[in-house]
């Protein structure tokens, strides 16, 4: 599993642009899946049917492939970028990145700012602001405008690290990890007997608004909804009311947006199999694709599971991988739980 | 195009009253068209029928304009009210505004404030000149919305009125929708209400219709001012293709479509990034299984003050653009 | 009507676990209707066959309040808890509240004024700063009695005071939940789609769903509104008064109100002699949104009864304006043609 996640988060898959990282995901469901279809929007949904008939549950498994990101929003007159977000990118992590721009050919750019030197002591105190980096391609002005238009996409460059243990870290492991967990769930789902036709869906631009779920749910008109997505792990500058072990499970939510009866039954089958599993409470809508797919159409009982990361929509992002497996596993067994009389557990 | 543009702009309609102006649209076009409808939100559908081989296009432009609706009268006279849309503090002070029967008012603020930057629209009023309450009463009701009166101008090329925002849109709709002859397409043309309060006439026209492709018509800011906060699109160097904004990406697959049929065309174009702000796309590519869907940009300055700025080549190559792109392969 | 308002405003159902207010509502509506139901979302629908077009008409309340969630157990057996929905965070300071299915009473704390630094008396106290303590000494003490994702409501009771107002929790919108449990007593020419909804004070989640299902053609919202006629509240602020009647909103944050259907509410007020208001400010937003807004577009109007201190454990109300409300719906929909 490390290795496809390594492979994955080096395709390119910013909102809106997931073209490239769609097929590579295609291609690696392909091999346990059904079917695999890509809708317009690229939304890739890997379909596997269980032995059930008509009557059994269409489950809908989400994960979003999207990665956050910049985009050229203009070149100056030295041939410096100057650059918006894609997604919630924080500012502060920028200066001195190494980027690349992926303008007609794939150019590597260092992201700069006024150095400390000609600083004043009170912007040195200052978080540097976006508007104020550029972007160094190090190319003549003339070459840059040849190779870069405005709306160009840029994307951070580090590749998966592995740490200690199963620790790893890198870019766009949220929610490429998702990703990753919906093919070890299929792995999974092909030692167990179950009834559901399972539908998982690598979503699009959940970072810019969960679009991706919004239209793929719609399409999909699942009867059970299971969004998988990451959450803050826990380190030393962050409150613990916010934040979970990296080494005790995955992190099962609870609150409006998620059916309570499933949620219960999906906790349930945790225990039942020993699989460890951590709680999260969230009291309104969540910022996850669950948003959006439990309020589609005439609604979908929906639950969420999520992985702890530390230093999400950084370069950095480090997840344990154990978290990876153990999700699948339980999603798997919960899914083999859906036998006749489903519905009840739809139920208030 | 100008003289239409003219009185478009001079034509009252704030979202969630744009009866005037789309009885003027509908009358400017009903004799292009095959059906002409309005639905349950106001939203005005032309459709021109293709010949079966194409797809279904939903162009929208919306027609609203933002606005000042009237919450209370006060003993004096004086009107309070709140925003339809983006209104801000500096747009209005003592701008002139008028109301659907053509009541004047202008816009000021409790005098006691001596930091504008505290001002807020609660501290504001409408004062119409009546000099008490059963006056005012008789001429404004609450509810009642007032927009910029603000006539268009002409400098050259460059034009300036209230409500550019988006009745270029709309002229660049009407005047496609005349010259398209030859499309295989079944266009469905939609003047939109309440785009200004969130894309809603757009989101329920859209499930309505279920068109294969969406394409908006709006205007975009510049960056080409004095200071400007930092946008690559200027006035006067042709209609912006949109790549994003805050409501939509627009889908490489469309995108790219307009950047080809302008270079086909010999049109000239820039490319939109716009960090703040949305339009009707941003509802449409969301309808049911989703819409691939993108936009044409007016550039405009100033937009949402009572004198946008335009040029009048940018608004004639966006219609031209528009017009390539719909009589060809979608 | 009054002990129906009691049971409803005492009853927890804050948003995502209404249990509680369906079920009274169930037991209420079934003799009512022809049918009743409740959706994936988990709002109920009660249907009244209509007499004649077939065509349908939502009329929908929701059933949800604000309060809170635990999100966490102390060692020291001190809860954490986060708010469901806009709660002012000034209110929450040494209140009752009451936690989970068993009702376990607990106050939320902070430390005495004696113990505060001078400059703290004068700063908010800041939610996150809070917690609930229901008097258990330890974690494992509170854990028996209270699960994480529990949620809390205030403690109020209902209270009938001064002339003819009412005092209670959840006004906000038991009274809408009620006045339809009084309107699917009579039979129309539509179908009535009599729909309590869920989750709106979390973003107006539930009304979509229902809205989507059931392909209603004309939508009413009956609300408990915002009335701010308490001193210093300058006059073009106050947006609706207790006592004046039903509030007709021609705009909120949510949806503008159908131009049609807005003035068919006034000229039903006004031919019946029934008192009314417009809502004089534009704030808030409410089901009516998400209806007017499902599928095609749905012609929306919402109608509200004025209610001071919303979204707290006082909410306050007028009688008179209940009964109004009540009232200008009835006639409302007996003249009422649905296109």
């Amino acid at each position: 599993m490390k290795e496809f996640l390594s492979k994955l988060i080096e395709e390119p898959g910013v909102s809106g642009y997931e073209e490239k990282a769609s097929q590579y995901v295609a291609e690696l469901f392909s091999a346990y899946c059904d079917e695999v279809n890509t809708d317009p929007f690229y939304n890739v949904y890997g379909i596997k049917r269980g032995s059930g008939q008509e009557s059994a549950p269409r489950v809908m498994v989400a994960a979003h492939m999207d990665e956050i990101g910049l985009m050229v929003k203009d070149i100056d007159d030295m041939g410096f970028l100057r650059f918006t977000s894609m997604g919630g990118v924080d500012q502060r992590i920028l200066l001195t990145q190494e980027v690349t721009v992926h303008g007609k050919e794939d150019l590597k750019g260092i992201v700069a700012a006024l150095p400390p030197h000609l600083l004043s002591a009170e912007e040195a105190g200052k978080a540097i602001k976006m508007k104020d980096l550029v972007i160094d391609l190090g190319l003549p002005a003339d070459r840059v405008r040849e190779l870069v238009e405005v709306g160009d996409l840029i994307r951070f460059n580090s590749p998966l690290v592995s740490m200690q243990g199963s620790f790893v870290n890198g870019k766009s492991i949220d929610d490429r990890a998702g990703v990753i967990m919906q093919v070890a769930l299929m792995k999974e789902l092909d030692k167990l007997k179950y009834q559901a036709e399972v539908c998982c869906a690598a979503t699009v631009q959940e970072e810019v608004g969960t679009r991706g779920a919004i239209i793929g749910t719609y399409r999909l008109e699942p009867d059970i909804g299971i969004a998988i997505d990451v959450t803050h792990g826990d380190t030393p500058d962050a409150p613990k009311d916010f934040t979970h072990d990296m080494n005790k499970g995955i992190v099962i939510a609870m609150g409006p947006n998620m059916h309570p009866g499933l949620t219960q039954r999906l906790k349930d089958t945790a225990k039942e199999y020993g699989i460890a599993y951590q709680e999260e409470v969230v009291p309104g809508m969540t910022g996850t694709d669950a948003r959006s797919m439990q309020i589609s159409r005439a609604g979908v009982p929906t639950v969420l599971v999520q992985i702890p990361l530390r230093y999400m929509h950084t370069t950095v992002e480090t997840l344990n991988m154990d978290h990876i497996k153990e999700g699948a596993r339980l999603i798997a067994l919960f899914i083999a739980s859906l036998k006749e009389g489903w519905q009840e557990w739809l139920t208030y | 195009m100008k003289d239409l543009l003219g009185l478009l702009t001079a034509t009252y309609g704030p979202s969630g009253n744009e009866d005037p102006i789309r009885e003027l649209i509908e009358n400017e076009i009903k004799d292009y068209v095959d059906e002409l409808s309005t639905d349950a939100l106001g939203n005005l559908i032309a459709v021109k029928k293709g010949n079966g081989t194409g797809k279904k296009v939903m162009i929208a432009a919306h027609m609203d304009q933002i606005g000042l609706i009237v919450t209370g009268i006060d003993d004096k006279g004086f009107l309070r009210f709140s925003n339809i849309g983006g209104v801000s503090v500096l747009n209005i002070i003592n701008r002139r505004v008028k109301f659907k029967d053509g009541t004047c008012g202008v816009v000021s603020y409790e005098s006691e404030i001596d930091d504008i930057k505290k001002l807020t629209l609660q501290k504001m009023y409408i004062d119409i000149g009546a000099k008490n309450k059963e006056e005012a009463a008789e001429r404004v009701e609450i509810g009642d919305v007032a927009v910029y009166d603000a006539p268009m101008f002409a400098s050259g090329d460059r034009l300036s009125a209230c409500a550019m925002d988006n009745r270029v849109g709309c002229v660049v709709a009407i005047e496609a929708l005349k010259r398209v002859k030859e499309s295989d397409h079944d266009l469905y043309f939609v003047f939109t209400v309440q785009e200004e309060l969130g894309l809603r006439g757009a989101r329920t026209s859209a499930y309505g219709i279920m068109p294969d492709i969406g394409i908006a018509l709006d205007v975009t800011l510049t960056g080409d001012t004095p200071n400007a906060r930092r946008m690559a699109i200027k006035l006067g160097q042709g209609p912006a293709i949109k790549v994003k904004d805050s409501s939509v990406i627009s889908h490489p697959m469309v995108k790219n479509l307009m950047i080809k049929r302008a270079k086909e065309a010999n049109i000239p174009y820039q490319l939109e990034v716009l960090e703040a702000g949305g339009t009707d796309s941003g509802a449409i590519h969301l309808t049911a299984s989703g819409v691939p869907s993108g936009v044409i940009s007016v550039p405009c300055r100033y937009v949402h003050s009572g004198q946008e700025m335009i040029d009048l080549r940018d608004m004639m190559q966006a219609t031209d653009l528009l017009v390539a792109i719909l009589n060809k392969d979608l | 009507m009054v002990d129906l308002l009691k049971e409803l405003t005492e009853a927890a159902g804050v948003s995502g676990n209404e249990n509680e207010v369906r079920d009274i509502i169930l037991r209420l509506a079934q003799p009512l209707s022809d049918k009743t139901y409740v959706d994936r979302m988990g709002n109920v629908i009660a249907v009244k066959k209509g007499t004649g077009s077939g065509k349908k008409l939502m009329v929908a309340a929701h059933m949800d309040e604000v309060g809170f969630i635990i999100s966490g157990i102390g060692d020291n057996g001190m809860l954490k808890f986060r708010p469901v929905g806009g709660i002012d965070q000034r209110v929450l300071v040494s209140k009752r509240v009451l936690i989970g299915p068993d009702r376990i009473p607990g106050v939320i704390g902070v430390k005495a004024i004696h113990l505060q630094e001078p400059q703290e008396r004068n700063t908010v106290i800041k939610q996150r700063q809070m917690y609930i303590d229901i008097g258990a000494s330890s974690k494992e003490e509170a854990s028996r009695l209270v699960k994480l994702g529990d949620y809390a409501i205030f403690d109020s009771s209902f209270l009938i005071f001064g002339q003819d107002k009412v005092k209670a929790k959840a006004l906000d919108d038991r009274v809408g939940c009620s006045i339809i449990l009084e309107l699917l007593k009579d039979r129309y020419d539509f179908d009535l789609y009599a729909c309590f909804t869920v989750q709106e004070e979390v973003g107006l989640r539930g009304a979509g769903v229902a809205a989507y299902h059931i392909e209603p053609d004309m939508g009413l919202v009956i609300e408990g509104t915002t009335a701010a006629d308490i001193p210093d509240v300058p006059d073009h602020l106050k947006t609706t008064k207790l006592g004046k009647g039903p509030a007709i909103s021609f705009m909120d944050y949510s949806s503008v109100a159908n131009k049609d259907l807005f003035k068919q509410m006034v000229r039903t007020a006004e031919e019946n002699k029934i008192p009314y208001q417009l809502k004089e400010n534009v704030s808030g937003g409410n089901d009516a949104g998400r209806i007017q807004q499902s599928r095609a577009g749905v012609p929306t109007i919402a109608i509200s009864v004025p209610c001071r201190y919303i979204h707290s454990p006082s909410c306050v109300m007028d009688l008179n304006d209940y009964k109004n409300t009540l009232l200008l719906a009835q006639k409302f929909l007996k003249g009422c043609e649905v296109r």
